[in-house]
């Protein structure tokens, strides 16, 4: 679950990311936030991952007050959370099937029950042939089904994606989206910001809009 | 508890993975720890010896007893019989007052003044050689003598003695005080080692927080990975005092049969020795800890 209420987000600078944010994400559902490039799609994101802390308001994850945890009570908060960043984050010093093995080395799995779990988050994500190649020679959508794969492997009950369908083609976004729904199907609370119209076009889940910081549907 | 052992071996084996992986640099920078350490535990070493060294020179270093003038032939007799039974004196000779004053004669350009005395100014005297060398040994015989009534005065003859324990304590003190700076070199010496992995490893960090590392998961690998050079080159410095000690000992055994003595150089004990690597590990491990947590405030999540 993913509660916001009256969450206000205050830069330095003056700039108001976020102004009077407040809704209610139930376990389990699925939801698309939209809104122009600056409305304050990925400062909400990061607001739930504790990446960054808002100025005033409560956000719930989970029964937890994200808001008020101490800050060595955030690993712990991420590691229930599957994120899928913007900037995708991939390490290229390391293949394939160690970047998905990360989360689990961090949870502290035994190597084999880990070997287990990364080969099959790589096959859901279609990428288990591949799980010994360098992330460089990776197409775009492979290299987003790789973020996936790491993002789900820990079996996060919150699956979080910024633009997971950023820079690919209709036919990849497609796939994308497929597979977060199959995740929704399975009972993770999924929560997706985009811009992508066509996107949203043929899709029934709830979809909220931000205009400048303010949440209108 | 599998968790944390599985934390720590892997931190453990990536510790290791990144001292090989860069095999020029790790090499170049345990070399930079190892002289760094050889120097003061040499020195140290070194002094050691020379301790063990002075012992066999110095034979026994002796005491004079000098009785008083009016003493008789009985009392010297009682004296004689007292520095039998004492634990301390290993052997004494005793020196009556005319053969003291016919060595003076004999060994003085003063005959003609002594000629000239009405009486004979020397006492009856002992020698003694105590049995531990050691100074506070002898001072605490010189006390005990001294306090005997016929005993006018004792000369202890360990100044020399004295004086090589004052410059050996004063060794020690230089030694202490250039393993503190040269400590201090090799904690800088960890820390920026581990300064320049982490700025490399940016990347990895950012992401390792984003999914839920710990503070403390990302920082093991990096003190494990300075403990591990420390050790490494406190065994290093081991290995050139005992290259050191090999060459030295060759030549100083030539040079000592000319004197007839046997004597070998020492090497370090096994706590010295563990004492080093232990030491050199604390250093590294402390270097890494300063600049993990010196630079991990500025690699926050963006």
């Amino acid at each position: 679950m993913i509660s916001f209420s009256q969450v206000y987000k205050r830069y330095p600078n003056g700039f108001e990311a976020l102004k009077n944010v407040g809704f209610t994400l139930e376990a389990g559902e699925m939801a698309l936030i939209t809104g122009h490039s600056g409305a304050g799609k990925t400062t909400l994101l990061r607001l739930i991952a504790a990446i960054e802390r808002p100025t005033s308001g409560s956000i719930i994850i989970n029964g937890q007050n994200v808001s008020a945890l101490k800050s060595g009570a955030i690993p712990f908060l991420r590691r229930n959370l599957g994120l899928v960043f913007q900037d995708q984050k991939i390490l290229f010093d390391r293949n394939v099937f160690n970047n998905v093995l990360l989360p689990l080395q961090i949870s502290g799995f035994s190597s084999r029950a880990a070997t287990g779990r990364v080969r099959a988050a790589l096959d859901k994500v279609g990428l288990l042939g591949k799980e010994k190649a360098r992330p460089i020679t990776l197409s775009g959508g492979e290299q987003q089904r790789l973020c996936i794969a790491r993002a789900i492997v820990n079996r996060p009950s919150i699956l979080i994606a910024d633009e997971p369908t950023a820079n690919l083609d209709a036919d990849y976004a497609r796939d994308i989206m497929d597979m977060f729904r199959s995740f929704h199907q399975v009972g993770v609370t999924v929560f997706i910001a985009t811009h992508d119209a066509e996107l949203l076009g043929s899709t029934q889940q709830r979809v909220f809009t931000l205009d400048h910081g303010e949440l209108t549907t | 508890m599998s968790a944390w052992l599985s934390h720590h071996f892997h931190a453990f084996a990536l510790a290791i993975k990144r001292l090989a992986g860069a095999p020029f640099g790790s090499l170049l920078s345990i070399g930079v720890i190892g002289i760094a350490f050889s120097l003061p535990a040499g020195i140290y070493v070194m002094l050691e010896n020379l301790q063990a060294l002075s012992g066999r020179f110095s034979g026994a270093p002796q005491l004079s007893l000098f009785l008083k003038l009016e003493t008789n032939q009985d009392q010297v007799a009682e004296l004689e019989s007292r520095l039998k039974q004492n634990p301390n004196v290993a052997s004494f000779r005793f020196v009556s007052r005319d053969q003291a004053i016919e060595q003076f004669r004999q060994g003085s350009e003063l005959a003609d003044v002594l000629d000239g005395l009405a009486r004979n100014p020397l006492p009856d005297a002992f020698v003694i050689t105590a049995k531990t060398p050691s100074p506070e040994a002898l001072e605490g015989l010189r006390a005990e003598l001294g306090k005997l009534p016929q005993v006018e005065h004792v000369q202890v003859d360990s100044d020399w003695a004295r004086r090589l324990d004052a410059l050996l304590k004063l060794g020690r003190l230089a030694v202490l005080m250039l393993a503190a700076l040269l400590s201090f070199s090799v904690v800088a010496v960890a820390f920026n080692i581990i300064r320049l992995q982490i700025l490399t490893m940016r990347d990895e960090i950012e992401v390792a927080k984003l999914i839920g590392a710990t503070n403390r998961f990302i920082r093991r690998p990096f003190l494990y990975f300075g403990a591990i050079q420390g050790i490494v080159g406190g065994a290093v410095a081991w290995l050139i005092i005992s290259l050191a000690i090999h060459l030295i000992d060759e030549q100083l055994e030539q040079l000592m049969r000319l004197y007839e003595i046997n004597f070998h150089l020492y090497h370090l004990s096994l706590e010295d020795s563990l004492s080093l690597l232990l030491f050199s590990a604390w250093l590294g491990w402390t270097g890494a800890w300063i600049s993990v947590s010196n630079h991990f405030r500025q690699i926050e999540p963006r």
